[in-house]
C-alpha cells in the first residue's frame, strides 16, 4: 500500500507537487521509488531552466535502469536539491521530504487543473 | 516454479520465452546476500543438451573450443562453440556424467540457435552414428545456490556421499567444477560445485518436476544462514563485477573468445576443432578489439549497455561501446566492460564514457573488478 500525501496533486508519470503561492516542489511518489528500488544517481536540471508541463526534465538511475522524470507543470526552475547528488537513497527513504528534485516557479497555475488529486492518483496506480 | 516465484513477491519479466523474477526485494540487497551470506537463483530457463555415444567425446571435442579430453568422469569446464570465423555461437559448461555421457549447460537465449547448429554439425560427422544428441532443455530444471555461507547448509538437502559421478564422501567436498548425482525425494538430481557471481556455490539440475521441492528445501535449510531468493538483476550485477561475460554482451557470433578475454578455454593444440584455423591466425595476427573492465570515478551516473566509450580527451575520438554496465553494488560506483582497439586496452588508462551527451572519466582495471 504506497503512501499518498493528501495534500499533493500528482501527474499519471508518478510525479508529486506541493503548491506553495506561486511555488511548487516537484518529487517522485512512493509508489514510484518502490518500484524502481534503490536509486543510485539522479541528474537534475539547472537552475533558471524553463519548463513545459510535462517535459522530461530529470532522470532518476537505478541499478538497473534509468527513468525520465516530468515535470508535471510549467515554469522556471528556482532551485534543486543538491542533497540528491550526495545521497540519492534519499528519493527511496522520504520521496515527499528531503528527498524532493526541484522547485519551480508557476508560469501557469491552470496546470495544476490537469493534474490528479489523492484519490485519483491511487486509482490510477490501482491500490 | 511460477508460484513460488509470485508467493516471494518476484518482480517477473518474459525472458527467452520464460516468465523470470528480476528481482524479489531489492538488486542491491539480493546481490549483498550473496556477498555475504547466501542467494538462491533460479536457472530453470537454461538450456540442457545430452550427448551420448563412443563419439560423443570426439564429436564435442570438434564442436566445443576446450579440451574435452581433460575430463574425468565428474568433471565439468567452461568452453564456447565457434563459427568458422571463430565467433563465438554461445559460451556454456560441459559435464562429463559418465565415460560417454555428457550434458552441455548452455544460455536461455541460444537454445534453439545451438540446437540446430550441433544438429548440423551432427549430420555431417563421419561417427555420427556412433552417437546421440538431444535437446533435454523442456525436461530439465536447474537452481543456483551461491554465497560463503552455502557450506553450512547445502548437505542438510543433499546428505551422505554422491551416487554417481565425482566420488565424494559429502557434498561440500566437491571441487571447483566438479559434480556428483545425490537422490533428492526418489529422483536423481546433479549438483556441481559451479556458479556465475564469483562466489562459492553450487548449481542443481533436476528434472522439472523436482524443482518447485528442491526450490522450497533449499530456502528452509539455509534460512538459518540467511539465505535470500536472488533474481535475475543480482545476476547481472554479481556477474558483471567479476568481469564473467554473458552472451548478446561481452559475446557474440561476430566476437572471437581471443577478442573477449575468454582464450584460456580456447585449446588450439588439441587437434581440429570448428573455427581452429580462424583463430589460430588471429592469435598470430592480433585482434582488431579487445575487452577491457573500467570503473567510473567519483559522482556519476551508471554507466550501462551501448553507451560510448571516448578517448578522455578534449573533442576526443570514439574508441567503442560498453556491452555490460550497473552501479556496483558491492563498490558503491559504477563499474563496466567495453570493446576498444587493443592498443587502448591497458589497465590505468584513462577514458570517457558518453551517458546522454555528457562524458564522465573512467579508468581501465585489471580483471576482475571486484575481488574478495
Amino acid at each position: 500500500m504506497a503512501n499518498i500525501p493528501s495534500d499533493l496533486k500528482y501527474a499519471k508519470s508518478h510525479e508529486w507537487v506541493r503548491v506553495a503561492g506561486d511555488t511548487a516542489t516537484i518529487g517522485i511518489t512512493d509508489h514510484a521509488q518502490h518500484e524502481l528500488t534503490d536509486v543510485v544517481f539522479v541528474e537534475l536540471p539547472e537552475a533558471g531552466k524553463q519548463l513545459k508541463a510535462a517535459e522530461a526534465c530529470a532522470v532518476v538511475e537505478s541499478v538497473k535502469t534509468a527513468s525520465d522524470i516530468y515535470s508535471p507543470v510549467g515554469g522556471q526552475i528556482t532551485e534543486v536539491n543538491k542533497a540528491l547528488t550526495e545521497n540519492p537513497a534519499l528519493v527511496n527513504t522520504d520521496p515527499y521530504g528531503e528527498g524532493w528534485f526541484f522547485k519551480i516557479k508557476l508560469s501557469n497555475p491552470g496546470d495544476l487543473s490537469n493534474l490528479l488529486g489523492p484519490d485519483q492518483y491511487k486509482a490510477h496506480i490501482g491500490d | 516454479m511460477f508460484d513460488a516465484h509470485r508467493r516471494l513477491g518476484g518482480k517477473l519479466i518474459e525472458f527467452g520465452g520464460w516468465e523470470m523474477p528480476v528481482q524479489y526485494t531489492s538488486i542491491t540487497d539480493e546481490h549483498l546476500a550473496v556477498r555475504n551470506a547466501a542467494g538462491i537463483f533460479d536457472i530453470s530457463h537454461m538450456g540442457e543438451v545430452v550427448v551420448e555415444g563412443p563419439a560423443a567425446l570426439d564429436f564435442l571435442n570438434y564442436v566445443l573450443t576446450n579440451d574435452v579430453r581433460k575430463l574425468q568422469v565428474g568433471e565439468g569446464q567452461y568452453t564456447l562453440m565457434c563459427n568458422e570465423d571463430g565467433g563465438v555461437i554461445d559460451d556454456l559448461y560441459l559435464y562429463r556424467l559418465g565415460d560417454s555421457d555428457f550434458l552441455l549447460i548452455i544460455n536461455a537465449s541460444r537454445i534453439d540457435d545451438d540446437f540446430a547448429w550441433l544438429q548440423k554439425q551432427h549430420a555431417a560427422f563421419p561417427a555420427r552414428g556412433a552417437m546421440m544428441l538431444g535437446n533435454a532443455s523442456d525436461k530439465f530444471a536447474a537452481v543456483a545456490v551461491q554465497g560463503p555461507k552455502v557450506v553450512e547448509f547445502i548437505a542438510k538437502v543433499f546428505p551422505g556421499p554422491s551416487q554417481a559421478g565425482t566420488k565424494v564422501q559429502q557434498v561440500i567436498d566437491l571441487k571447483k567444477n566438479h559434480a556428483g548425482a545425490w537422490d533428492f525425494q526418489g529422483t536423481r538430481v546433479w549438483v556441481a560445485r559451479t556458479g556465475y557471481t564469483g562466489e562459492d556455490g553450487f548449481e542443481v539440475v533436476a528434472p522439472a518436476s523436482a524443482i518447485e521441492s528442491l526450490w522450497n528445501k533449499l530456502l528452509e535449510a539455509g534460512r538459518d544462514s540467511g539465505v535470500k531468493p536472488a533474481g535475475l538483476g543480482a545476476r547481472d550485477t554479481l556477474r558483471t563485477e567479476v568481469c564473467y561475460p554473458l552472451y548478446g554482451h561481452e559475446l557474440d557470433e561476430h566476437t572471437t573468445p581471443l577478442e573477449a578475454g575468454v582464450g584460456f578455454f580456447v585449446a588450439l593444440d588439441k587437434g581440429d576443432f570448428i573455427g581452429r584455423a580462424a583463430l589460430a591466425k588471429q592469435k598470430a595476427s592480433g585482434t582488431s578489439k579487445k575487452l577491457i573492465a573500467f570503473k567510473m570515478f567519483g559522482k556519476a551516473a551508471p554507466p550501462r549497455p551501448h553507451y560510448p566509450i571516448w578517448t578522455a580527451v578534449e573533442g576526443g575520438s570514439q574508441l567503442g561501446e560498453v556491452v555490460s554496465g550497473t552501479q556496483s553494488p558491492s563498490l558503491g560506483i559504477g563499474i563496466g566492460l567495453g570493446y576498444v582497439p587493443p592498443e587502448f586496452a591497458a589497465p590505468d588508462k584513462e577514458l570517457a564514457i558518453e551517458i546522454r551527451g555528457r562524458r564522465f572519466p573512467a579508468t581501465i582495471v585489471k580483471k576482475p573488478i571486484y575481488r574478495k
